[in-house]
């Protein structure tokens, strides 16, 4: 019953952040790439760019629009299926939420009506002006939801209140300022900047190969790939980081991420493989049915030093000794001490026993780094999905690595003038749009199916951390989302290709 | 400078922050009071496009209000967030909804190719009006009324069912619907923000019929949100209310806590009459004096009574979100905050909120400067 309310509530938030994913990175590429073309026009007074820039801009704002519509579920959601979670590190995880509605909704809402309806209401400079306020809004709502989000992987700058029963922030600028936050929002907004990027280059490649607007198309593709390939230079760069700092703060990911079992020093890392499904932490089976590896790059990536160790989920479940890894049973062990001190104080608090509180909270605080291992029983249930996170991960980097060709080829064309004939070329540039999707879904399949099972990594297991909830209702409110959103997508994307076929005006 | 502030103040001066919030989103709600009188004010296609494209143009700001009042109640008083959102699930699941089939509506209900029809989205648009406003009073009458639930932090430590905030009964806050005072508000809301809906229609578009109509609307909706305000407030004082005693801080009932509460605070008192005074008057110049100012009186006068609610409901040792399963408990501005440390690191944030409504009264004006008519309605390139 507990396990079928967590499983759908778990659904219910992949499904609607998804959905929402699905229309933000536009959003965040696409904002800055047309304040860029408006400044264009602003410069020049050239005619030609104001049509380009109404023209994306039109796109932009059906994306926008839906963007908005999947993102406020988002942001009650944490309360609405979420509450115990809520509670134990809103202190923590309230702020950037509302930070982010302060400083940066207002920003974008505020400013995306002048945008768009303003052309002739206000003068050229303010137009732009809000243009560019629009970008910088989106992006700044980026940052701190995804401050938030890196919290959950790195819990930094705060303490257990034992009287309060949750975390509370001792920190702001730590958890602002945290290296997992700033390499998660530069590795996220630039995937946003690359699909943007994708999504002009892709819808240019269209016109060029219909042979319409072929003035428009050049100069938009020729943006497109610029700003393409600048992004995916910067986005393997922060992706080096990010793979550098789960190696730091969350060690099962990382082995997950690589399908490895079994530590080992000098690894390799895999460049392609099928892992073997039927491998757990207590049997014998392979690791891999089949795998190409580049010798000790697993270990450079994470350690910086090709030699260095690197644990496999087994010696992170087992422990192991000579790299001083405490098996996961004795964190478990240490757990449910620390959850029966806790509980011990509060009673005794509660019946005035201040002297037996005052032990029972001394055993706590020895015992408080290990709490959220007190909640599981098997030390197996500490192991993420492996397959579902190694096959994401090794996707995703391989697309990323194909957006660089891509960029790189589209722009040595574009610049030699060649592109229009370049049919295969435009042709790849059509289909790619909805890989720059795709791989960045993975991203996140990483990110969050890679941090289970915890909400909080080493905190807060995502079992406690549910609404009192009968699973009805939230089966019911799943299939609504779906339908609802998937309806909403169909349209959403129905406008768009009726729009890209009217073409600029 | 807020790191000085006690608890206390930090927590007062928050809750003064969330009003202001809560009564910011009820007076932008004239959005959604708009969308349920486009096809009764705009009698042609082009009447009614010129009325969504008025209101089409703010929507955003009433829906990013709302959102934001969300995440600053979740950063200032996380327990509230926790029980009632994860509590009373469905009427804020329905409230969303409500907002989300809003959020597409202006962007796709002309353009070609959108799968579902104008009609649908303006239904939609319609439903958004009816369900957000009517739910949200009648999740923030609960304020006053109390829900059926309980909050126990040791749970926490049990083997399984640990959600330290339970509701008590199936509804999940349907209950709510059903609760009589809650209704009351809820139609007041409903039919304030229509009044509002109209005020704004009046004040931004250059057409006789629309004024004519949306006048009309002003006098209509007048009526029965004064009849329902009127018998919500008479319940309201005269109603037990929740309150916490300051030494025990143990909650009890006390016949006429809330009208009590305005005698007791004076200020609150002299704010809710200014709004009372400042709706009445939008509605007096703009029926007997067909004057098109009626919206700033009306916006003031909202945000004012809507403001003064909220104190009524927060301050002068009173649970603001009251438990009438178990009194003890019942959320108060104390027991449900954040830690002294985040009140002050969002306080700092907060210094920055001036410079937000500076902006966007900066954009609205240069936006507003001339009033929507046919011309620009028929001649533009990007309208709704």
């Amino acid at each position: 019953m507990e396990e079928a309310l967590v499983d759908w509530s778990r659904a219910q938030f992949a499904l609607t952040a998804i959905y929402h994913w699905l229309f933000v990175p536009l959003t965040l590429g696409l904002s800055f790439l047309i304040a860029i073309m408006e400044t264009f026009y602003y410069k020049t007074g050239n005619e030609e760019w104001k049509k380009i820039t109404k023209f994306w801009m039109l796109l932009f704002g059906i994306n926008f629009a839906i963007g908005v519509a999947t993102g406020i579920i988002l942001e009650f959601e944490f309360g609405t299926n979420w509450s115990n979670y809520s509670w134990f590190v809103g202190d923590i995880f309230g702020a950037p939420l509302a930070v982010e509605g302060i400083m940066a909704f207002f920003l974008e809402s505020t400013f995306i009506a002048v945008m768009l309806f303003g052309w002739n209401k206000v003068s050229k400079k303010f137009h732009l002006v809000s243009t560019w306020l629009v970008a910088l809004g989106a992006n700044l709502s980026a940052l701190w939801i995804l401050v938030a989000n890196a919290w959950m992987q790195n819990p930094v700058g705060m303490r257990f209140n034992p009287d309060t029963a949750r975390n509370e922030m001792q920190n702001f600028w730590d958890v602002l300022l945290s290296p997992t936050a700033v390499d998660k929002f530069l590795h996220t907004i630039s995937s946003g900047f690359v699909i943007g990027s994708l999504f002009v280059v892709g819808i240019s490649s269209w016109y060029l190969l219909k042979k319409r607007h072929i003035q428009f198309a050049r100069k938009s593709i020729l943006l497109g790939a610029v700003f393409g390939l600048l992004s995916s230079f910067f986005i393997v760069l922060t992706g080096d980081s990010s793979g550098n700092d789960v190696a730091e703060t969350q060690p099962m990911k990382l082995a997950a991420m690589e399908g490895l079992y079994k530590g080992q020093e000098g690894a390799g890392l895999v460049a392609i493989g099928i892992v073997n499904n039927k491998k757990e932490v207590d049997n014998d089976e392979e690791s891999y049915h089949f795998k190409i590896e580049i010798p000790k790059m697993l270990s450079y990536l994470a350690e910086r030093d090709p030699d260095a160790f690197v644990a496999g989920v087994e010696d992170l479940v087992k422990g192991n000794k000579k790299y001083g890894i405490e098996p996961t049973k004795e964190k478990i062990r240490k757990g449910k001490i620390a959850i029966q001190a806790l509980k011990n104080y509060k009673e005794d608090k509660k019946a005035g026993n201040d002297e037996a509180a005052y032990t029972h909270l001394e055993k706590f605080e020895n015992y408080y780094d290990y709490m959220g291992y007190g909640y599981f029983n098997d030390p197996k249930e500490t192991v993420p999905n492996v397959p579902l996170t190694f096959y994401s991960f090794h996707l995703m980097v391989i697309l990323g690595f194909y957006f660089i060709l891509l960029f790189a080829l589209v722009l040595w064309f574009s610049w030699k003038d060649q592109i229009a004939e370049k049919r295969f070329i435009l042709k790849l540039g059509l289909w790619s749009i909805p890989l720059g999707y795709i791989a960045s879904q993975l991203g996140w399949i990483v990110a969050e199916v890679g941090r289970q099972p915890w909400t909080i990594q080493d905190i807060l297991p995502t079992k406690v951390s549910t609404s009192h909830l009968s699973v009805s209702n939230v089966q019911v409110t799943f299939w609504l989302f779906a339908a609802l959103f998937t309806i909403l997508l169909i349209a959403e994307i129905s406008i768009i290709v009726r729009q890209i076929k009217i073409g600029p005006k | 400078m807020f790191e000085n502030l006690s608890h206390l103040a930090l927590q007062q001066y928050w809750w003064v922050i969330i009003s202001l919030l809560g009564s910011i989103l009820v007076f932008l709600m004239f959005v959604q009071g708009g969308q349920t009188l486009i096809r009764t004010i705009g009698k042609d296609s082009t009447e009614r496009n010129m009325l969504i494209n008025s209101i089409g143009r703010k929507w955003d700001l009433a829906f990013t209000t709302l959102v934001t009042f969300g995440g600053a109640f979740f950063a200032s008083f996380p327990l509230f967030y926790a029980t009632s959102f994860g509590g009373a699930y469905w009427v804020w699941m329905l409230i969303l909804f409500s907002f989300i089939i809003q959020a597409v509506s202006y962007e796709f209900r002309r353009k070609p190719g959108n799968f579902l029809g104008q009609k649908t989205y303006d239904t939609f648009l319609f439903i958004n009006g009816l369900l957000g406003t009517i739910l949200i009073g009648a999740a923030v009458s609960t304020f006053f009324t109390g829900s059926e639930f309980s909050v126990d932090k040791i749970r926490l430590t049990a083997e399984s069912a640990n959600a330290i905030t339970r509701w008590e009964n199936g509804w999940h806050g349907l209950d709510a619907a059903a609760n009589v005072q809650s209704l009351l508000l809820g139609l007041s809301v409903f039919f304030l923000a229509r009044v509002m809906g109209s005020l704004y229609f009046i004040s931004t578009i250059d057409d006789k019929n629309i004024f004519k109509n949306a006048r009309k609307q002003v006098g209509i909706n007048a009526i029965f949100f004064l009849a329902f305000f009127l018998v919500f407030l008479g319940m309201l004082f005269t109603a037990k209310g929740f309150a916490v005693d300051p030494e025990s801080k143990k909650v009890f009932m006390e016949q006429g806590k809330y009208f009590h509460n305005l005698l007791e605070m004076p200020i609150v008192m002299v704010i809710f009459l200014l709004g009372v005074i400042g709706v009445l008057t939008a509605i007096y110049i703009t029926w007997f004096r067909k004057s098109k100012k009626g919206l700033w009186f009306g916006g003031f006068g909202t945000v004012m009574t809507v403001f003064s609610l909220f104190l009524v409901a927060g301050f002068n040792h009173t649970p603001f979100y009251p438990s009438t399963f178990d009194l003890q408990s019942s959320l108060t501005i104390q027991n449900s905050s954040s830690s002294h440390y985040t009140l002050t690191a969002m306080s700092y944030v907060s210094l920055i909120v001036p410079f937000v409504i500076a902006y966007i009264w900066y954009a609205w004006t240069s936006m507003n400067k001339k009033n929507i008519d046919k011309e620009e309605i028929e001649g533009t390139d990007h309208a709704y």
